[in-house]
């Protein structure tokens, strides 16, 4: 009897998930990957012309690089501070997300919206709260090549 | 005798009268197609406090004093306040009670908050308990925003389906007194309802089973078709919660009338970058203490059905995987 009205309940919940996803819009795939590429594409291409530029005024490409990325974090720090990062983000997606730009972005945003619960329990405890993730399994994954280096190579 | 008619409905034996209402919404629902109907727009969301929480409480505490003056009363007057917000610990409401000096009893239902509140007042006014209580509630976008989703100026897309909080504060104040129009005559009290949708960016497809369960219950108790209404109005399914929501009422068998429509919907006009529509528990109080009483009073609509919808999860069940339960309250507001 119970399970008679489980597979009754699940068939219902089945037939109402059908329905919503005919019903439900479709993301612009299209769109949002020309969109995707194109912004993403332009902060890259402005990075590389930032290391030019560094470069030919006499840096070496690692000193260039770090210059790089430090004038990009810069920038979009700047330009999340001044509210227009995230009108980017609502039709840029992945393409601003995906660069260093939108890590600047994800750790400024959090500083600025939890910096009303003051510097430690705010700003300080949930400044990491969005780009968090990403740093744990960043470094996870850095130990993780380190140590695979080491056994594959000594 | 019962004042309870059918398996989940109520009716009130001297419906208490909706005497007067107020409504604060923020910049971006005041240039929406109503603007002109509410009591007051403001500049901007901080409403000249430090926090966005601080603005929110000081919306919802001006639209008890607004509703509460337009009737010459002063708050000491007022014997309860009903009220509630989405907020953690209901603060916008406690916070706001802290200022009025009413005694209070503070309500969660998510989104359905308005319904649950309004009921709840006029079962204490049709019972005798009381003769002047307020039925408020508050949402702001900004505090729901960092509550439920990602920072403000975080570059995030959202989907289609996804909503825009409502900010807005919605204050109704009930008496026993006889004479005079809009009165709240039935309600109808939801069941939890989860159709197992989970994705908390599409909160209309979780709550429009909800909302169809009790306009159905509504009408099986009370022995009435959709054609009572002059209007129906669910509370913040938006165009996707409403578009699923006409087609389970055709598998009701209930016939989508003309005269059914959201608050989500209504709120926002299609250039406002709201995506499916608005929410919070400010849509349906904006709508129904802004432009819907005005037209009740107008004698434009006499019969209306305000249907608030709630989705009860939680950041924390999200996270967890659950799924979305949800809830939806009627309350019939008829001029008599």
């Amino acid at each position: 009897m119970d399970s008679a009205s489980e597979q009754l309940k699940q068939a219902e919940i089945d037939e109402y998930d059908q329905l919503v996803k005919k019903i439900e819009p479709k993301p612009p795939v299209v769109k949002n990957c020309i969109w995707a590429f194109v912004v993403g594409g332009l902060i890259c291409a402005f990075g590389q012309l930032l290391i030019n530029f560094l470069m030919s005024n006499g840096l070496n490409q690692s000193d260039a690089g770090s210059g790089t990325s430090v004038i990009l974090i810069f920038l979009a720090t700047l330009f999340t501070g001044l509210g227009l990062y995230d009108e980017l983000g609502k039709y840029a997606g992945a393409g601003s997300i995906v660069p260093i730009t939108g890590f600047a972005n994800a750790i400024v945003a959090s500083a600025m919206e939890f910096r009303r619960e003051g510097y430690i329990f705010g700003v300080g405890a949930r400044i990491f709260s969005v780009a968090g993730p990403t740093l744990v399994f960043g470094f996870t994954v850095a130990v993780l090549v380190g140590l695979l280096k080491i056994i594959f190579t000594s | 005798m019962s004042k309870k008619q059918g398996q989940q409905t109520i009716v009130f034996t001297s419906p208490p009268l909706i005497s007067s209402w107020a409504s604060l919404v923020g910049p971006k629902e005041g240039q929406g197609p109503w603007g002109e109907d509410f009591d007051q727009v403001l500049d901007d969301y901080l409403y000249d406090e430090q926090t966005w929480e601080k603005a929110e409480s000081k919306m919802l505490r001006e639209a008890v004093k607004q509703a509460i003056s337009k009737r010459y009363y002063q708050p000491s007057e007022i014997e309860l306040l009903i009220s509630g917000d989405l907020l953690n610990q209901i603060v916008s409401a406690n916070y706001a009670a802290r200022e009025l000096s009413i005694p209070f009893l503070g309500m969660y239902g998510a989104c359905s908050t308005m319904a649950e509140s309004m009921l709840t007042a006029a079962m204490a006014v049709d019972g005798g308990f009381f003769s002047r209580v307020v039925a408020a509630v508050s949402s702001h976008h900004y505090t729901a925003e960092r509550q439920f989703r990602t920072p403000i100026e975080q570059g995030v897309q959202k989907s289609a389906t996804s909503q825009w909080t409502a900010t807005a504060a919605g204050a109704v104040l009930l008496e026993a007194v006889p004479g005079g129009n809009p009165r709240i005559t039935s309600a109808t009290i939801g069941q939890v309802i989860d159709m197992g949708q989970s994705d908390a960016a599409n909160m209309g497809s979780a709550m429009a089973p909800a909302a169809v369960k009790t306009i159905k219950a509504h009408f099986d108790d009370l022995n009435r078709s959709p054609d009572y209404y002059d209007l129906i109005v669910t509370g913040d399914l938006g165009k996707v919660g409403m578009a699923l929501a006409q087609e389970l009422f055709i598998k009701e068998g209930l016939l989508p009338q003309p005269n059914y429509s959201d608050c989500g919907v209504l709120l926002y006009n299609d250039r406002q970058d709201v995506n499916s529509g608005g929410s919070g528990c400010g849509s349906s109080a904006a709508m129904l203490c802004g432009p819907l009483l005005k037209k009740m009073s107008e004698g434009k609509i006499n019969k209306l059905l305000l249907v608030a919808t709630g989705a009860l999860m939680s950041p924390t069940t999200s996270f967890q995987g659950e799924t979305i339960p949800s809830i939806a309250h009627a309350v019939a507001l008829e001029n008599i």
